[in-house]
């Protein structure tokens, strides 16, 4: 049960995108085809679950016993970025095709601040293992569903007509924000 | 460029906030009430103006290879300070910002200048550039945030502005309002921009 609650909330109620402001960046940026936002979402997906299983022994076995805990942003910061660069070499080396399929979006992902906002986030909430991976791949689902919706409606939005001044970046927030009001509904699902 | 070029560079014609589109998670986070606006943008200003300062003056040293992990290993430092700093003596602010004061670490717009702006450039327009980038930044949220203020909860700066009985529009201030209200003040910025040719 504790899980199931776990889940509902990181992937609808508090979804990470429209409703905690994280990994905005992408969301604009990448959402521009279903196709696409599936490959990146898939990539956030392994990279955030490892990285908060990864940041879980750094904060309790490395920082907590030196009492260094103000170090915590340059550490995770440090082992997000190299997490993803032997992510990306592994990958390339053990798995070509899904190299191919995600290889081009795992640069990106250093500086989506999702990664290091949920990897913070967990150990703010004080989770054990097990949860805080289970809160870093349920976060990233919900970011994949908000970059899959969104590219949806901007493949739509594509052949219809909007004012000329909205082009670009003002169609996408003033389509975010609604996005984000239906998500709104869900508030008050999970106690 | 000249030098004044090279400050009011970040203010209009590159602004980090509405032009750049860098950035855009603490513009949104944050941006309830004008003095997160101010308080966000102090922090990130201190930053930038130390993170492009430090990375003129190393520029020769760090070899090219390992430049972006050496000016994340930079701007994360000064994240830490301003952390801290703001923890101690700004209680109130340090609690509502949240999580997106460790954030500024990867905020676009810090590692763009360092890599677009800082390393290219020797000390003082590194300095002058980081300065008119995090003022441009803090002016275009305090904006923002004033506007959402101001429709959801009719105040600036927590003075009234609209009488005590009129209805506001809570939604402003919730996350929806923050999409809609910068998507909007991006179009008029464009419309402005296009208009007054700056």
């Amino acid at each position: 049960m504790e899980f199931v609650n776990i889940i509902i909330l990181a992937i609808i109620v508090n979804n990470v995108v429209l409703a905690q402001f994280l990994g905005i960046c992408p969301f604009l940026g990448v959402s521009n085809k279903v196709g696409t936002s599936i490959g990146m979402g898939a990539a956030v997906v392994f990279v955030m679950a490892l990285a908060n299983f990864v940041t879980y022994f750094i904060y309790y076995f490395v920082l907590i016993p030196l009492h260094i805990e103000f170090m915590q942003t340059i550490s995770f910061i440090l082992v997000i970025a190299f997490l993803v660069q032997v992510v990306e070499i592994i990958m390339k080396k053990a798995a070509p095709p899904l190299y191919q399929a995600l290889g081009i979006y795992l640069p990106l992902i250093t500086t989506n601040c999702a990664v290091l906002g949920i990897a913070i986030l967990a150990t703010q909430k004080q989770f054990n293992l097990i949860q805080s991976v289970v809160y870093g791949s349920a976060t990233a689902v919900g970011f994949t569903l908000a970059l899959v919706l969104m590219a949806g409606i901007r493949e739509q939005m594509e052949l219809t007509g909007y004012p000329k001044g909205m082009k670009g970046f003002p169609i996408s927030l003033v389509t975010a924000g609604l996005l984000s009001l239906a998500f709104m509904g869900f508030s008050g699902l999970v106690k | 460029m000249s030098s004044l070029k090279v400050f009011t560079n970040g203010l209009l014609k590159e602004n980090p906030t509405f032009v750049l589109v860098l950035g855009a998670c603490p513009t949104l986070a944050v941006t309830t009430a004008a003095f997160n606006g101010i308080g966000m943008g102090a922090a990130t200003t201190f930053v930038l103006f130390f993170s492009n300062m430090l990375v003129a003056l190393l520029k020769n040293y760090i070899p090219d290879k390992v430049r972006i992990v050496a000016f994340i290993v930079i701007i994360a430092t000064f994240v830490t300070i301003v952390d801290l700093v703001m923890k101690a003596f700004v209680p109130d602010i340090y609690k509502t910002l949240g999580i997106f004061i460790p954030l500024i670490v990867v905020n676009c717009i810090i590692l763009g200048r360092a890599e677009a702006f800082a390393q290219k450039n020797d000390v003082s327009r590194a300095i002058l550039d980081g300065l008119g980038m995090g003022i441009g930044f803090t002016l275009a949220i305090t904006i923002l945030a004033s506007v959402r203020e101001l429709l959801g909860n009719g105040t600036i700066f927590n003075i009234p502005i609209v009488s005590e009985n009129a209805k506001t529009m809570l939604i402003f201030i919730l996350p929806p309002g923050a999409f809609i209200t910068y998507g909007y003040l991006i179009a008029i910025f464009n419309q402005l921009k296009a208009k007054y040719n700056f």
